[in-house]
């Protein structure tokens, strides 16, 4: 149980971290609705187009999302030298780096599927399948904060790496992205949920390794 | 071969001598087939005329493009594994040039598509799932340029775009069958080129027209000796530079 520690450690220090970041979950409640609000204001009111745009904009904000928390993920880290001292300790960097991620996964990304109904009903959606799009917007959103951190992990050590973290990123995103569309449109029953779930697990498997291999060589 | 150029001293030799031989034959071999493509042959009417002209551009730059990311990840991936200098060396130089061969695809497929696709081309370029890969594939290669620029020391560098470059490849399958169950209904044609693999029997005027085939392979035997000897030419000029340096810090720290 000794090698939990540091990992059950960093998931706490990375919730309370992202949690006091601002006003706490008002923040990216603020950023999803804010963007929603945007959204009649940038393409017009009819109901038609919103429902039918509603949900993409909302996996684009999704998506900015996790590049602007994800941006000091493991900055911070590097600066304050707790990834030298984990990597020290020998801890097992690629779960800490997992935890982190999915801590600011639940503060940032997480609210979305809470909001769902709320936004749904804003933009005219469906509100048929809420439950399949809230699943939707979960796992799509695991995924790209898994990739995303990978990005994060790769540039770490660079000052200002919010655009470069995007640009790396978005091709990672695109399957989620495509996905997790159609299983909004498609419900549960479809392929477009197995390989919406399949990707996900495919992220979690992989950006590990990935997410390790980047922070130890940023802490070289 | 492989390894017997991995030597770097034995492969300035050896660049020093095939990158005029490739450049000069890869000049000549797609200056043929653009000339025979534009000039000679005939236009397909069914193909949109005179613009399938671009094919000669397109369909070889869209094979090199794909090869050109297998080729960063592989020496990616010997980098990685082995520390071979001379992968890192040219996994650097391959970027550039794939993503300007991924950029010809595009703008080549775009142009194509113009009449070939009907009115209204716009929204087929940006609706097609084989342009829309490609496109995905040039910003892979633009992320990687980007963090090997954006991270102070080499080895640095290397060590986090032969990672990127790794984990790209991966996911290139994941990407590309996404993008094809995002539009089912492509419009673009299957490939015409290798019917292996197409159950189907094709009918009389499906198949490619040998006058075709023949500039189209060409145009990819002289693009691909042409960005060979472009990478070969980066790599020299990379392998000079760090040369230089040393030279400079023997000089600086010898004294």
């Amino acid at each position: 149980m000794t090698s939990s520690s540091p990992i059950l450690s960093a998931f706490k220090q990375a919730l309370s971290e992202a949690w006091a970041g601002g006003a706490g979950l008002m923040l990216p409640l603020g950023f999803f609705a804010g963007t929603t609000a945007l959204v009649p204001f940038s393409v017009g009111s009819e109901a038609e187009l919103l429902s039918r745009i509603g949900p993409g904009v909302l996996w684009l904000a999704l998506a900015l999302a996790s590049f602007v928390t994800l941006e000091r993920v493991f900055q911070a880290d590097l600066e304050d030298g707790a990834l030298d001292i984990w990597v020290q300790e020998d801890a097992s960097i690629s779960m800490i780096a997992v935890a982190k991620t999915l801590a600011h996964w639940l503060i940032s990304g997480f609210p979305l599927v809470l909001l769902a109904p709320v936004f749904a009903f804003i933009l005219q959606g469906s509100m048929q399948d809420l439950l399949t799009t809230m699943l939707a917007y979960g796992l799509g959103g695991l995924t790209f904060f898994l990739w995303g951190g990978v990005a994060a992990a790769l540039s770490a050590s660079v000052a200002r790496a919010g655009l470069l973290i995007a640009l790396i990123a978005l091709p990672f995103y695109v399957p989620a992205l495509i996905f997790g569309v159609q299983t909004v449109n498609d419900g549960l029953e479809g392929a477009s949920f197995l390989f919406l779930s399949a990707s996900a697990l495919f992220a979690l498997g992989v950006t590990p390794a990935a997410m390790g291999a980047a922070l130890r060589l940023a802490a070289d | 071969m492989i390894s017997y150029l991995a030597n770097p001293s034995r492969f300035m030799g050896f660049s020093r001598r095939a990158i005029p031989i490739a450049g000069v034959l890869g000049i000549l071999m797609v200056g043929w087939s653009l000339y025979n493509g534009l000039l000679v042959v005939p236009p397909d009417e069914k193909q949109g005329g005179d613009l399938m002209r671009a094919m000669f551009t397109h369909v070889p730059s869209a094979w090199l493009c794909m090869g050109l990311y297998a080729g960063l990840a592989g020496s990616s991936f010997v980098w990685f594994i082995w520390r071979h200098e001379l992968a890192d060396v040219a996994a650097r130089a391959i970027a550039p040039i794939g993503a300007g061969y991924t950029a010809l695809c595009f703008v080549t497929g775009a142009i194509w598509g113009q009449k070939g696709w009907g009115s209204g081309w716009h929204n087929l370029i940006l609706g097609d799932s084989r342009l829309m890969s490609v496109l995905i594939l040039f910003f892979l290669f633009l992320g990687y340029m980007a963090l090997r620029a954006a991270l102070e020391t080499r080895q640095k560098a290397a060590r986090a775009a032969a990672i990127l470059a790794m984990v790209g490849f991966i996911n290139i399958p994941i990407i590309k069958v996404s993008v094809d169950m995002w539009q089912t209904t492509t419009i673009h044609q299957p490939s015409s080129v290798l019917s292996i693999g197409n159950s189907e029997p094709r009918s009389e005027d499906s198949g490619m027209n040998p006058v075709y085939l023949q500039q189209l392979l060409w145009g990819f035997g002289g693009h691909s000796l042409l960005a060979a000897a472009m990478i070969m030419l980066i790599m020299r000029s990379e392998i000079h530079d760090q040369r230089a340096n040393r030279l400079l810090a023997q000089k600086l720290g010898g004294s």
